[in-house]
């Protein structure tokens, strides 16, 4: 790695060659504020406020968009850049609502805070703040362009990091807007809520549908049995909204919380990921040892990612498990298997989900596949963020609380369960169930250290005792396409598939990086969040799916044997091609 | 038979539309009907950018310059002048009562000096063997048989040309940069985006003399290693368009462009790409992006095009005007060009002069020349004996020039220092009558409909500045706003991300420099000096000077004048809208604006 | 059009800078100017212009404007002709046919003597005894 020398504010800073100069200074402990730029996107360099000098040059310099360069010496703030910066804050003011206390970005807002620390006292320009509808069209998203101060991330979220183009700018100058494509409301446009957006827009111009009211109703509604379930990656990121470092495992925290709140039972989307796993595990070996079904199959437990496959690669549909989302089988068995068990009437359960993300909330309803109990399987999503304000309004402290554990029957979880939430966990998990179903054995060392890693796509071949299995990870949904385009090659020039088995996360990292997760992610943070679940499923007593005690029991009990007919009926759905545009 | 007269008909667009073309057709019928087809050659040629008095019809060789020309005048031109070699004077062009015939006594030319124009004007654009003729493609034979890469990076470098679409970053290096940049791709492109509202040099030039432009190009890719070139030029130039097109099919045809060019081996070939006439895509990297389909929208340098350009890969992108320089000096090489103009920037620049100013249009003029030349000597001073106020050059993103800096001599570093700019070589002359306010909001009100809205200096800063110029010519001025706008402006200048946000404020910039006291009139007196801004101007009638004749109240289309006939009319200030019909009217000079 | 090859286009250039040069009046420095009022006319002046236009145009001599003008008002030794050349004085013959007009050219134009037996508005003798050397 080529190193580069250079000064910032008189002090040597050695780094990487290729960094920009906001790395540059936070090497020596300074930090230069940004609307626009983030550390998932290439600089747009919008904002203005990250304007440094260069030594003996009357030009300004944006921070986040320069390379650093052998013998550049830098000033990051002086009287000169301090007075343009806050005049910058003040234009981006004067354009944006003033509507802090009824913001859901209120507290965690990047402008507010900026404004706080350059204490703007007063509005000193003319205020034009434009008349723009909200956007409440989807089920996960809400759009408000007026509180927009044009920084682009999302844009460039929703373009380059996911290649989905739902969002764009329209008009020009002081016209511009930020707005679904061609102008259309958010729902009839290509987006797939993943919420990336909603993640990386630094003030309330995007956020998600906010349904905590729904919550505390259904706990106060004593006709209504609330059970909830909380998804992998929410246990390693919830704690940052309570000021933990990003990894830290609060799982026991979140049950004993759960229940403070009013929920009847605390299950775990884990114990359906292993579920899953049953279900997708060994439809994969019977499409493998039978012939019947398409190769290579490709997971589909990503909400986001399905919506997308059906929009921009229906001719892919063959190729996916059926198997649902983890979520969607919790959903189904609660109001079956639990509800029987426990001698529940399903009518009166109210499922919830802790979701770090917002196409979830979507998919509850995406179609009638989502009722197979007979009822909505799942009643209501929450995101992490929206769960951590919940737990907050509700006076606990969440820090303090004693751990606690996951109800019965469906609450178990092994090690390949919770990886789900990071991307090549779905893989993982897989292969490990998958080996012992080729071969009747257990593996030795579970850790598949071939699928991890952050690369945007990843492939690979495993050795399952001389069967050769031909594996490919993407997460991010700009780089799946890739893969795609190879598999449609060998399939219409009738070649071999290029992959048996693929997994697909929309967001970058997985679900640990989902679009209703805390605020803040970065790449940094994700390792920390993934290293927290490989920490969970290192720390877990069963590290296979098939091992999971309350897995075994739910097949003797009530399923019959992964793919039977009560499994299909309540587990697995199908797809449909989708328009792009609505319309 | 050799041709002893010449007939050049200018077929620029301003020419072209006052009716050159029927002009030009009635020039060929009226030589066949008096027998004289065969001696008199006529040329459609380029802009000869008089256009103020065009269309303009030049006989050579007497060098008879004709101006507003009519069809009608056609039979007449060739009986007298053909025929019996008698110049039609009332045709001339004529100033303060002496005709003027020739071009070079006509002061109009006498100042200037033409490398860009060399052929506007003078070939037809349409002919490549005219241009040929005129030592066209010679540079490119140079290049590609007898100079080495770095021989033409070192005779740019020995010319010292500057970029002329504003920045005046050296061309020399410009090209250097890709061409030590690696890249298996390569791209050649020509800024033809020109935006500045009464700027037409570049199209004048594509309209006149298209050629020396792809001449330039397939240098540039000899040099720099690039096969392919594209031309991104606004849609709403369709003659220079045309013109382009059939210069490119006429060099394909000849071999001067495409595969192995001239047996050299070299290939290289140009596509047009059309904007759509947004300013911001005049900025290089938003034009990058526009040609690559994206949002015409600025990105931060570096890197630069030069190193990481079009589809990511080297790419030299110089405005039409530098590009028409190169074929001159590599013919003639850099050394002969470094000789005019100034040290800081040799050579010449073209300048659309516009305004209140005699005689409007294009004029090249070396560099060091100085303002009071191009506009007494050469634009014939202000129009209607008015006072001259201030000039402003850089066009909407420059700052004005006021009488005590007239004779500076101008270039790059010069007109920096005199807080406005080169810019792309707009000059637009105010007079008495203009008032620096209004005319200031104009340019702002320009730049805000222009910016591209990426960046929030720009974005907000520009409407805001605009809507502050607007309260004060409303009458709302308040002192404070003064300061704020210097505020704004400096954030502007210093934060915004590309050239345009951060020279929309400088006409604010220079015009409260110079001019403070016309903001103050606005803002502490709530008066107009000039009587433009309605808002702060009132018409009155003086009743000494009012005869009663009823023409004003006739005419008022408020019916705000009332009287009886032979007796003092009044206005009605509430249902007075201030059109100044009233003013124009009077022609008594009984209507005053205070 | 074919595509050409280097000599091709130096051809082309060669034969058609002629022409073109001959249209730009900067790169003159003499200049012919026939009388074509309607005496000159009668009495042959377009013979003689057409004549000049030719031999020049023969002789490849590009530095020489021919440029009409009205009766230059001696009618009675028309056709009249002027001849600017630097570095000689300006000098006006006068009955002036198709063989006059090509000794000009020869001896007037690229000899620099004056032919001194059609000379109408006569310099002085020594000047012309100078310039006749």
């Amino acid at each position: 790695m080529k190193m580069v020398h250079m000064k910032i504010n008189g002090m040597p800073v050695e780094i990487e060659a290729g960094q920009n100069l906001l790395a540059a200074a936070k090497k020596v402990h300074v930090n230069i504020p940004v609307l626009c730029y983030h550390p998932d996107l290439p600089a747009w360099a919008a904002c203005g406020l990250c304007v440094v000098k260069q030594e003996n040059s009357p030009k300004l310099l944006r921070a986040c968009a320069t390379p650093v360069q052998e013998n550049l010496s830098i000033i990051t703030h002086d009287a000169e850049l301090y007075q343009i910066r806050k005049t910058v804050i003040e234009m981006i003011m004067s354009t944006h609502p003033n509507t802090c206390l009824t913001c859901a970005r209120n507290g965690v807002c990047e402008l507010q805070r900026f404004a706080a620390e350059f204490g703007v006292r007063e509005q000193p320009f003319e205020v034009r703040i434009a008349d723009l509808p909200k956007d409440t069209s989807t089920t996960s998203i809400v759009l408000d362009p007026t509180k927009c101060i044009k920084c682009g991330r999302c844009v460039q979220v929703c373009q380059q990091l996911q290649g989905v183009y739902a969002l764009e700018f329209i008009g020009r100058g002081d016209n511009t807007v930020m707005s679904p494509a061609a102008g259309l409301p958010l729902n009839d446009s290509p987006c797939i809520k993943c919420g990336q957006c909603s993640a990386h827009c630094p003030v309330g111009a995007i956020f998600e549908k906010d349904e905590t009211a729904l919550f505390v109703k259904a706990t106060g509604d004593p006709n209504k049995h609330v059970v909830v379930q909380i998804a992998p990656a929410v246990r390693v990121a919830l704690g940052e909204a309570f000021n933990l470092p990003a990894g830290t495992i609060t799982t026991g925290k979140i049950y004993s919380a759960l229940r403070r709140l009013g929920a009847d039972k605390v299950f775990d989307t884990n114990f359906s990921a292993d579920l899953t796993i049953m279900e997708e595990g060994t439809e994969l070996v019977r499409r493998l040892t039978t012939g019947e079904g398409a190769i290579p199959q490709i997971t589909s437990c990503c909400p986001a990612w399905t919506d997308y496959m059906e929009k921009y690669y229906p001719d892919m549909i063959p190729n996916f498990s059926t198997a649902k989302s983890p979520m969607m089988m919790q959903g189904a068995v609660t109001k079956t298997y639990y509800a029987e068990k426990a001698g529940v009437d399903p009518a009166r359960i109210y499922s919830v989900a802790i979701m770090p993300c917002t196409a979830k909330k979507f998919e509850i309803s995406r179609d009638d596949n989502m009722h197979a109990s007979g009822y909505p399987d799942v009643d209501l999503v929450l995101t992490t963020r929206e769960f951590a304000r919940l737990i907050k309004a509700s006076g606990i402290d969440f820090l303090k609380l004693e751990d606690e554990e996951a109800d019965s029957p469906i609450g178990t979880y092994s090690g390949a369960g919770t990886i789900f939430g990071n991307t090549g966990g779905v893989m993982e998990a897989a292969l490990r169930t998958a080996y012992h179903l080729i071969t009747n054995e257990e593996m030795g060392d579970v850790n598949i250290e071939e699928v991890r890693g952050m690369e945007g796509v990843r492939s690979g071949e495993v050795d399952i005792k001389g069967t050769k299995l031909r594996v490919a990870v993407a997460h991010g949904m700009a780089n799946v396409s890739t893969l795609l385009e190879e598999i449609r090659e060998a399939r219409d020039s009738g070649k071999e598939p290029p992959y048996h088995f693929i997994e697909v996360m929309a967001c970058r990292g997985g679900c640990v990086a989902g679009g209703g997760q805390p605020y803040s992610t970065t790449d940094e943070v994700r390792a920390q969040r993934i290293a927290g679940i490989y920490t969970d499923d290192e720390r877990s007593v069963t590290r296979c799916s098939h091992q999971n005690p309350e897995i075994i029991q739910i097949y003797d009990d009530y399923l019959g044997q992964p793919l039977s007919d009560r499994a299909h009926e309540l587990l697995h759905t199908n797809y449909h091609e989708r328009k792009i545009y609505k319309k | 038979m050799a041709f002893r007269n010449y007939i050049l008909v200018c077929g620029g667009t301003a020419c072209e539309s006052s009716k050159s073309d029927d002009i030009y057709n009635a020039l060929i019928a009226e030589c066949k009907a008096q027998g004289v087809a065969d001696e008199v050659q006529i040329v459609k040629t380029g802009c000869f950018g008089f256009c103020e008095q065009g269309p303009i019809v030049k006989i050579l060789p007497e060098d008879s310059f004709y101006v507003q020309v009519k069809p009608e005048d056609v039979p007449e031109l060739i009986a007298e002048h053909i025929i019996k070699g008698r110049e039609v004077e009332r045709l001339l062009y004529v100033k303060e009562k002496k005709k003027h015939a020739k071009v070079e006594d006509i002061e109009f030319y006498q100042k200037q000096f033409r490398i860009v124009l060399r052929n506007c004007g003078f070939i037809d654009p349409e002919n490549i063997e005219e241009y040929i003729a005129r030592d066209g493609y010679i540079a490119l034979e140079k290049v590609l048989f007898e100079m080495t890469p770095d021989d033409v990076i070192n005779e740019l470098r020995t010319a010292g040309l500057r970029g002329r679409g504003g920045a005046g970053f050296p061309t020399w290096m410009k090209w250097n940069f890709t061409r030590q940049a690696s890249g298996d791709l390569k791209y050649i492109v020509v800024n033809a985006d020109e935006g500045d509202p009464g700027a037409y040099m570049d199209r004048s030039v594509l309209e006149g003399d298209p050629h020396s432009v792809l001449e330039a190009m397939v240098i540039a890719g000899r040099t720099v290693g690039s096969n392919q070139g594209f031309i991104y030029i606004r849609a709403e130039y369709p003659l220079a368009i045309r013109r382009l097109e059939i210069a490119m099919k006429q060099a394909r045809e000849m071999g001067l462009l495409g595969k192995n060019i001239l047996g050299s081996g070299f290939d290289f070939d140009i596509e047009i790409r059309l904007g759509a006439g947004a300013f911001v895509c005049g900025e290089e990297t938003a034009l990058l992006a526009s040609i690559e389909g994206r949002r015409g929208m600025p990105v931060p340098r570096p890197p630069f095009p030069a190193v990481k350009g079009l589809w990511g890969m080297p790419t030299v992108i110089n405005n039409v005007e530098t590009w028409a320089n190169i074929p001159v000096i590599i013919a003639k090489g850099g050394t002969w060009f470094n000789k005019i103009g100034t040290q800081d920037s040799p050579g010449t620049k073209v300048f659309a002069l516009t305004g209140k100013i005699r005689n409007s249009g294009l004029v090249e003029v070396p560099m060091g020349i100085t303002l009071r030349e191009i506009i007494y000597d050469i634009g014939g001073g202000i129009a209607h004996g008015k006072e001259f106020k201030a000039v402003q050059t850089g066009g909407p993103s420059g700052g004005v020039i006021t009488i005590e800096n007239l004779d500076t001599p101008i270039d790059f570093g010069s007109l920096t220092k005199l807080g406005s700019m080169m810019g792309s070589g707009g000059m637009i002359v105010m007079d008495e009558d203009d008032c620096i306010v209004d005319v200031t909001k104009f340019y702002l009100n320009f730049t805000v409909d222009e910016s591209c809205g990426k960046c929030s200096p720009c974005r907000i800063g520009g409407r805001s500045l605009a809507n502050l110029l607007e309260k004060i010519t409303k009458g709302n001025g308040e002192l404070a706003d003064l300061d704020q706008m210097l505020e704004i402006g400096q954030a502007m200048k210093k934060a915004s991300l590309c050239a345009l946000g951060q020279t929309a404020p400088n006409p604010i910039i220079s015009s409260l420099h110079y001019f403070r006291d016309e903001y103050l009139a606005h803002i502490v007196d709530k008066k107009c000096p000039a009587g433009k801004c309605k808002s702060l101007i009132s018409y009155y009638i003086l009743p000494d000077k009012c005869i009663g004749c009823t023409a004003c109240a006739r005419k008022c289309p408020t019916g705000a004048i009332t009287g009886e006939r032979r007796e003092v009319h009044v206005i009605d200030q509430a249902a007075c809208i201030k059109c100044g019909v009233c003013y124009e009217t009077c022609k008594f000079g009984a209507i005053e604006v205070r | 059009m074919a595509k050409m090859t280097l000599e091709e286009l130096r051809k082309l250039r060669d034969s058609r800078k002629s022409e073109i040069d001959r249209r730009d009046i900067n790169s003159k420095d003499s200049q012919i100017i026939v009388g074509m009022g309607t005496c000159g006319i009668a009495a042959g002046a377009k013979t003689v212009l057409d004549t000049f236009i030719e031999e020049l145009n023969d002789k490849q001599i590009t530095n020489v404007a021919v440029t009409q003008s009205g009766c230059m008002g001696l009618c009675y030794v028309e056709p009249t002709i002027e001849v600017i050349v630097p570095g000689m004085p300006p000098v006006i013959y006068g009955k002036v046919d198709a063989e006059v007009a090509k000794r000009i050219v020869h001896e007037h134009i690229m000899q620099k003597k004056m032919v001194s037996d059609h000379i109408f508005d006569r310099p002085s003798i020594d000047i012309i005894k100078d310039g006749g050397k």
